[in-house]
């Protein structure tokens, strides 16, 4: 299996080209059908793998950071008469299931980063719908805030998935035209059922593309459409951006370091430990975060079978909170920028499909901004003692609830974590709040629900060890299936909805014979041959 | 019993349209917007009559009725050929079904893309040589070029009368995009490339019926061969009259190719631009461009659509039925040449169902050759050592695996640079666009015609060459 890296850098693009003209900012796909990630497959029309995606995802993050002069971005094709084919059949049709999956949930967080930036950063994104707009094409384009589609009388989108392919069209698409768009739903099941999509005035009236612009004026048109939304936006005049340079991470095969993270994979037992420091210089939180963002991207795509992930601190609690109150309190644009990546790089954790144990002991930093890595565990434990090595001491374990656990990083329901910890349980949810900005001992966290378990000294070392070796035998498919329920209390959002769908239908749909079989829809596209399907419906 | 063509009725057919009110009511509502585009996009020059041969059944007999008439009273119709109740489906998984006899909505939309597509083709050619006729070089070709555009113009009829007879509101809409979108539009172009280049003169013309229309003969017996019935009689009745347009053709470029070997008899040298003819080298890059445009209609070499199309039975092969192996081709292996970017051409062996676009334009290639000879053959009688030949099929190619290549008309993988400064040697340019352009002034006058270009061997329907095929 090929490591994938996350590090890319707009000069290298091999897929896209960006080019900044403040205010607006355009991003062209041009990708190169020979620059698959991995072999066997070419990336004709606008396809796209996890290579693809990857300098989406490197280009929306650097549009936020490097460049907050840019307050409308223009997301559209380089090449002629196609925008996107999609994601890429072959790649999916040769991939292993966890491939699949994992490549279906980075794309849709890439969207959500999208649409994040449109919402909380004031960069609006466009979709510029030059030419033959499909599948995953689609789905880029809805998650932008303005569809333009180029009337050509031939340019059409569709979600063809259900008719050309058979398999499951619900990688966030379907989700995003009804709840999203608010496409009707007979029209969205008419749309989804089409193998050839809805072009022009139906378009436009039933609500999948927004405009229609004649082919000689689309450029002119597209460009105008940003300016005009590039001046809704609240994005600061006359701001500098700060350069995202190259992280420094030392990989071997034991262990992932970085200056402010580290991870310890234990093959043999299937855990990773996972060790946030906290703050020891100016700018931390953002280099935290972009360590952590980077690891759990590495960890999800290439260790696949290190089933459990240990979450630890080390540091400071004060230091945390002063950290995360300058940003916090912080009214520039810059604050805001790392407040919602912070947000974004926890929602990954939240829907990531391994079972996440926060270990919380003498010397940890669970405060604030970073209790918020313990609450987005399955299970908290804290020691009640000394530290293990060192039975005389007086340090004990600690943690700190603040302002920054009370709503400032939502998860994808719309709740923080606290809420969905104590869904519907104002009146604790109260109490927390009078207990901030204190240190809490291992006896009152256990009293106000926040850990798990608090064994002492004597017992800690075996409890852990059980505990992790429960969960490495337990099937994992079940794990992932029971962790995504528990994460995901309370209301719906389009969110919840993507990535529950993501979990529990794909797990299954891409798994059936009449997907992945010998004669199944993967196997049999591009053969000339039609896939059998078994008929019986579940 | 040849079923006679009804033109009594508003719009002349064979398919009792009177019987179907509701279909009636659909293409009397789309007939004036057809006659709206004709007056528009159709032919510029007004004649007062055309000798024109209309069909009057679609038996063997049936569909050459001569006679003047006003092109834009011409009587466009729906000639389907006679149906044959036992046809059965000649390949793909449902090979020995009984044809379909209506559009089973499993295939709804790729057989509407397939007949759009093909739908598309027609009325562009009638754009690209919309002015055409201020310059022809006889009576008799202008009354080609009109026989050949009201034939066109029944083509669009005969795809629009499928899209709504069977593809209910949406085939309505796409009917009527057929006529919104138009040749080389820089708003609404048509679908295929070839159909957005300019016919801007007479050899071009020649060029086009005698290679762009050979590709429609062979899309025409792909869909001819198709498992939905009513498509395969509407192209069986379509070929009919793209045999005409090719003949347009054919005898076109050998008239040319006749008056330039007089001519080079004549002065005895090669070079008879200053003499008002086409010189051979010119007319071989003319050829060069077209045949390789054609070729690109073609597709990709290796087409999982098109696959897909024979698997269900949308789109055979042509001359299904006489070919001898199992019909399915999902065990038959057929080899693929590649250009490499080290310059060398490599073979690849695959299964024969992802070829069969490759299948196709074979059967077109070894078709071209035959005009080939024929050229050569004048230049032969004449004692002229000079001999036209097809180009390699990757050469100038937009579309499959040699677009992006740079292949020269031999078949040798060259660099860019190498490429570009042959490309004066082996296409027409500006020059030579300009040259032919400045011999094309209309010859009007019965029996008259112009320098560059031999008066055909017979006329007409047996009229004499100076017979006034055309009142202006």
């Amino acid at each position: 299996m090929t490591t994938v890296s996350f590090d890319r850098r707009p000069e290298d693009y091999r897929h896209w080209r960006l080019r900044v003209e403040p205010p607006l900012a355009w991003l062209e796909m041009d990708v190169d059908e020979n620059g698959g990630l991995v072999d066997g497959y070419e990336l004709k029309l606008n396809s796209y793998d996890l290579g693809v995606d990857i300098e989406l995802y490197d280009a929306v993050q650097r549009l936020r950071f490097e460049h907050p002069e840019v307050r409308a971005v223009i997301l559209t094709s380089a090449k002629d008469k196609v925008f996107c084919a999609g994601a890429n059949i072959r790649m999916l049709a040769g991939s292993p299931h966890e491939w699949k999956v994992n490549f279906c949930k980075f794309t849709n967080e890439t969207r959500n980063g999208i649409e994040d930036a449109t919402e909380n950063s004031g960069q609006i994104y466009l979709a510029a719908v030059n030419g033959t707009c499909a599948g995953g094409g689609y789905e880029i384009a809805l998650a932008c805030e303005k569809i333009l589609l180029v009337d050509d009388n031939s340019s059409t989108v569709a979600l063809p998935e259900v008719p050309l392919l058979g398999v499951l069209p619900g990688t966030g698409g379907l989700t995003r035209v009804t709840d999203k768009r608010r496409v009707r739903k007979d029209r969205a099941d008419v749309f989804a059922t089409r193998p050839d999509g809805v072009k022009g005035r139906t378009a436009v009236d039933w609500r999948l593309v927004d405009e229609l612009v004649p082919r000689q004026d689309f450029r002119q048109v597209v460009e105008q459409r940003a300016r005009e939304l590039a001046a809704r936006s609240t994005r600061p005049e006359d701001a500098t951006g700060i350069t995202l340079e190259p992280l420094d991470r030392e990989v071997t095969d034991e262990r992932i370091t970085y200056p402010n993270v580290t991870a310890e994979l234990d093959r043999d037992t299937g855990v990773v430990t996972i060790t946030v420091r906290g703050p020891r210089a100016d700018g931390w939180l953002l280099a935290m975060t972009r360590e952590l963002d980077d690891l759990i991207l590495r960890l999800r795509t290439n260790e696949p079978e290190l089933g459990t992930w240990v979450l630890r601190t080390e540091g400071d609690p004060d230091a945390v909170l002063a950290a995360e109150r300058e940003v916090l309190t912080g009214t520039d644009w810059l604050s805001n920028e790392i407040l919602h990546y912070y947000k974004r790089t926890l929602k990954r954790l939240d829907v990531t499909s391994r079972s996440l144990i926060a270990l919380i002991e003498p010397g940890s930093c669970f405060a604030g901004v970073l209790l918020e890595l313990a609450l987005a565990c399955d299970r908290q434990y804290m020691l009640d003692g000394p530290p293990i090595d060192d039975e005389d001491s007086d340090e004990r374990a600690c943690v700190v609830l603040s302002d920054a656990n009370f709503g400032a990083f939502p998860m994808g329901n719309g709740l923080s974590r606290l809420e969905s910890r104590f869904y519907g349980e104002h009146d604790h949810l109260d109490w927390l709040k009078r207990e901030r900005d204190r240190r809490l001992s291992a006896g009152e966290a256990v009293e106000l629900g926040l850990v798990t378990e608090a064994p002492d000294d004597i017992d800690w070392e075996d409890e852990i060890r059980i505990v992790l070796e429960g969960r490495a035998a337990l099937s994992p498919d079940a794990l992932t299936g029971m962790e995504a329920n528990h994460r995901f209390v309370g209301p719906e959002t389009i969110e919840t909805k993507i990535f529950g769908r993501l979990t529990a239908w794909q797990n299954w749909i891409f798994t059936r014979p009449n997907a992945s079989g010998p004669d199944g829809a993967l196997r049999r596209y591009g053969t000339g041959q039609k896939a059998t399907f078994d008929r019986k419906r579940v | 019993m040849p079923t006679r063509i009804d033109y009594d009725a508003k719009i002349p057919n064979n398919v009792e349209l009177s019987d179907n009110r509701r279909l009636q009511r659909a293409l009397e509502g789309w007939q004036p917007k057809f006659m709206n585009w004709w007056a528009e996009m159709g032919p510029a020059l007004e004649t007062q009559g055309v000798y024109l041969r209309t069909a009057v059944s679609v038996g063997r007999e049936g569909w050459a009725h001569f006679d003047h008439v006003v092109p834009q009273d011409y009587r466009w119709g729906i000639f389907l050929s006679e149906r044959d109740p036992d046809r059965r489906i000649a390949f793909g998984e449902h090979r020995g079904e009984p044809a379909w006899q209506q559009v089973p909505g499993e295939y709804r939309a790729d057989l509407q893309r397939l007949i759009v597509i093909q739908g598309d083709t027609e009325p562009a050619s009638v754009e690209q040589q919309k002015l055409l006729g201020l310059t022809a070089p006889s009576l008799y070709d202008l009354r080609n070029l009109f026989q050949v555009n009201v034939e066109e113009g029944r083509h669009l009829w005969a795809m629009v009368y499928l899209l709504h007879a069977y593809f209910g509101k949406e085939g309505r809409e796409e009917a009527e995009a057929l006529l919104y979108r138009n040749s080389g539009s820089p708003d609404t172009p048509r679908i295929l490339g070839a159909f957005n280049e300019e016919t801007a003169d007479w050899l071009a013309f020649y060029m086009f019926t005698y290679f762009t229309d050979r590709d429609g003969k062979y899309q025409l017996g792909t869909l001819k061969e198709s498992a939905f019935d009513p498509l395969s009689r509407t192209c069986e009745f379509m070929l009919k009259e793209e045999a005409h347009h090719m003949f347009v053709g054919t005898t076109g470029v050998d008239r040319v190719v006749t008056r330039s070997a007089e001519l080079i008899r004549e002065h005895d040298t090669m070079d008879i631009a200053s003499h008002g003819g086409i010189p051979l080298d010119l007319i071989q890059r003319y050829l060069n461009f077209h045949y390789t445009v054609s070729l690109d209609l073609f597709g990709s070499e290796t087409s999982t659509n098109a696959a897909n199309y024979y698997t269900s039975g949308l789109k055979g092969r042509w001359m299904e039925t006489r070919r001898k192996d199992d019909h399915q081709l999902t065990d038959d292996a057929a080899t693929l040449e590649k250009p490499q970017p080290d310059g060398t051409w490599t073979t690849e062996e695959m299964q024969k169902i992802l070829l069969l676009n490759l299948d196709l334009r074979g059967e077109y290639i070894a078709d071209c050759e035959s005009g080939v000879k024929r050229w050569n053959k004048i230049l032969g009688d004449a004692g002229i050592d000079f001999r036209f030949r097809l180009p390699h099929p990757g050469f100038n190619r937009k579309v499959g695996i040699n677009s992006g290549h740079h292949i020269t008309p031999d078949g040798t993988i060259v660099d860019e640079a190498t490429w570009e400064r042959g490309r004066k040697h082996w296409l027409p340019s500006d020059e030579d666009l300009t040259f032919v352009r400045s011999l094309m002034h209309p010859v009007y006058e019965r029996g008259k015609i112009a320098s560059w270009v031999a008066p055909p061997r017979q006329g007409i329907n047996g009229k004499p060459f100076d017979y006034e095929y055309v009142y202006l």
